[in-house]
């Protein structure tokens, strides 16, 4: 994806229009809330927090931003019970106890101070790097690019990993006892997302810039078909972005995103639709409608009856 | 810009944080100075540009997004003349302040004969056995206090995060490595790790309709009680719309935090749309994340004026993701008390367990029941 050199680095940008250019350029179609949101969190070095539906494109304008700043693109999918040894660093216990044994095996251990032992144990040799801490400790060849942090899901780990997270995130340094701090160079560009199953905390919100991403319009929605799969007709994709708009409007349970939209124009062109039709629909909603209550409700009003009213008009 | 400019420039985004206050955003001075420097980011001259600058900094929950943009509207949109904003909130009722309204039912139990420390003490077992809806503000204020005083630490279910464990388990290399080096790199003792244990959700869903009302007084007292007693508890008013009430009960001071919750409710004591509010929170809310594996308590007689069928579906759903489903209903201590209203009789087949809730003492049966295994 990471193809052509884009026009302005991030760090130049002037405008928030050179944001939707850049971001369009790694074929990612962002209005102007979420490119300000951007422009924002690159001129003041601020996080971006993201909240959205599922599939409504957070993850992808992560991997955007990456790939438009050239920036290692670090991933941390947070989970429940997802801790320091899995964020920050751990060590590797496992080469540590060989390297004592062995030690102790040319006889290395006699006469050795306990705390020698010790700290030739905990050096960087045996020190790994998750992705937290290698955000932070990135220093690279071109320190003007920083990675860019994603940080997925955040609301699926617990109060204790946020309020952690928040001590980072205002500091861009981390603490490990035995070695030291380590402080980023550059700060990381760091987008959170979260799905909203519950409340991400306030301290952690206002450290920063917030972007609701919404379901796009009928018309962004042919743009993003069309740039994510070409091979869409541009007469297929429109009704398939007028179908999608029609089923957000049912209150189904989950309104389909853009992710399903996308696996479905690419299903319905496997199965060689040209004209969207009943049939059509009723051999790929699967890809569309994911809950069996969804499906069954779509039904009962019939697809016919769906596209008739979106593309009878 | 000039000096000046720029300062009027300031007046007008500390004015409009003011505005969205006003309107009740919680806006804190931090989200102003940042607004300020994205502004000045972003240029003042287009309105789309301070638009979107206020909906970065200013805007931290997409329930704001529509005051917001109201506000923005009457700030931004040549009415900055026009002063403060019309938005000031409504003055809503304490209905569960006022009076109960049965004064001929006051008078018996606690006629102040017998010395003081008898009536004390037996106070508090009449208190505990007097039905909600016969009962004073004075008494739903010392209820209160007893209600403070029930335990609900919760059933507690397996986590992911790991504690150091006695017994055997994983092998901890961390803690088997620090032992190690006290006895010269000889790994003379293993450390083992075994899964934590966090108490499961609770979450609380109080029904304030119309029919509820004598109850929801004293209920919401409850859930207040709750909140503040233990944590990882959410609790949501079901009116004719969904409220969530998590943060405005979660202050200690009841006094304080009942008059929020009511500011919050606007719709207490209205209609009955059961169903259409256990749809919104499930959709919203409970089935997203919030109700998985959570002890999930509904507070409400089962009065349902829309579609029983709506009621069913929603039920099933919610049951599906929960780990218990709890249905509270004060009514069902009357005598002779039977399931029949259509929105109860549609919810009762999904229902884990069916308490009584008119009295302390039904709540405290409730307690245990959340506490139980």
């Amino acid at each position: 994806m990471a193809g052509n050199v884009s026009p302005v680095s991030p760090h130049d940008v002037a405008s928030v229009d050179d944001v939707i250019a850049a971001l369009a350029d790694q074929r990612y179609l962002a209005d102007e809330g979420l490119a300000t949101a951007v422009f924002l969190a690159l001129r003041l070095r601020r996080p971006i927090l993201l909240e959205g539906e599922a599939g409504v494109g957070k993850t992808e304008a992560a991997k955007a931003l990456a790939a438009w700043s050239g920036g290692e693109f670090i991933r941390l999918q947070c989970y429940e019970g997802i801790d320091v040894a899995q964020a920050v660093y751990e060590w590797d216990y496992s080469r540590q106890l060989l390297h004592l044994r062995a030690a102790e095996a040319a006889g290395a251990t006699e006469g050795v101070a306990v705390s020698d032992l010790e700290d030739e144990l905990y050096g960087e040799r045996f020190l790994v790097r998750r992705p937290l801490l290698r955000a932070l400790s990135a220093s690279g060849d071109d320190a003007s690019t920083p990675p860019v942090l994603l940080i997925d899901e955040v609301d699926r780990a617990d109060d204790e990993f946020e309020a952690f997270l928040l001590e980072i995130l205002s500091e861009y340094a981390v603490t490990i006892p035995e070695v030291g701090e380590f402080r980023a160079e550059v700060p990381p560009l760091v987008v959170i997302t979260s799905n909203r199953t519950r409340d991400v905390h306030d301290a952690l919100k206002r450290r920063c810039l917030y972007h609701w991403l919404a379901h796009p319009s009928v018309e962004r929605e042919v743009e993003i078909l069309r740039v994510r799969a070409p091979h869409v007709s541009l007469a297929l994709a429109r009704d398939v972005a007028l179908v999608a708009a029609e089923l957000r409007e049912m209150g189904l349970y989950k309104p389909p995103g853009v992710a399903e939209t996308l696996d479905w124009a690419e299903a319905l062109v496997l199965i060689g639709t040209d004209d969207l039709d009943p049939d059509a629909i009723e051999f790929t909603v699967g890809t569309l409608l994911k809950y069996r209550e969804d499906q069954e409700r779509a039904r009962a009003r019939g697809f016919g009856d769906i596209l008739s009213a979106v593309l009878g008009a | 810009m000039a000096p000046t400019a720029e300062r009027t420039l300031d007046r007008h985004l500390v004015r409009f944080a003011d505005a969205l206050r006003a309107a009740g955003l919680a806006v804190p001075l931090i989200s102003t100075l940042e607004f300020g420097r994205a502004v000045a980011e972003v240029g003042a001259e287009r309105r789309d540009g301070v638009y979107w600058a206020g909906r970065a900094t200013l805007v931290h929950r997409p329930e704001d997004i529509p005051l917001y943009d109201e506000v923005f509207e009457q700030q931004w949109l040549g009415a900055l003349d026009r002063g403060r904003p019309a938005t000031s909130p409504s003055p809503v009722t304490l209905l569960f302040d006022e009076p109960g309204g049965e004064p001929e039912e006051e008078v018996g139990p606690e006629s102040p004969d017998g010395d003081v420390l008898s009536v004390r003490f037996s106070r508090v077992e009449v208190l505990s056995a007097r039905d909600f809806a016969e009962c004073s503000d004075d008494e739903l204020a010392e209820l209160h206090g007893l209600m403070a005083r029930l335990r609900f630490a919760g059933e507690s279910r397996r986590c992911r995060r790991m504690g150091p464990s006695a017994r055997s388990g994983r092998l901890d290399l961390r803690r088997t490595v620090r032992a190690a080096l006290r006895t010269g790199g000889e790994t003379l003792s293993r450390r083992y790790l075994e899964p934590g244990e966090r108490p499961r959700r609770l979450v609380l869903l109080l029904d304030v309709s119309g029919s509820m009302e004598a109850y929801a007084r004293a209920l919401i007292r409850f859930v207040h009680a709750v909140i503040v007693g233990r944590r990882d508890v959410e609790a949501f008013a079901l009116g004719t719309r969904l409220t969530r009430l998590t943060r405005e009960l979660s202050t200690r001071d009841p006094d304080a935090a009942l008059a929020r919750a009511a500011e919050a409710v606007t719709d207490w004591s209205g209609g009955t749309r059961l169903g259409d509010g256990l749809r919104l929170f499930n959709d919203g809310w409970g089935v997203r994340g919030m109700a998985r594996g959570a002890v999930v308590v509904v507070l409400s007689d089962g009065w349902d004026r829309g579609d029983p069928a709506v009621m069913s579906e929603q039920m099933q759903r919610l049951s599906r993701v929960a780990h218990k489903v709890v249905w509270v209903n004060p009514l069902k201590a009357a005598p002779g008390y039977a399931p029949l209203a259509q929105g109860m009789a549609a919810a009762l087949p999904h229902v884990d367990e069916f308490l009584e809730g008119h009295n302390l003492d039904s709540l405290e049966v409730l307690a245990r029941a959340i506490t139980a295994e």
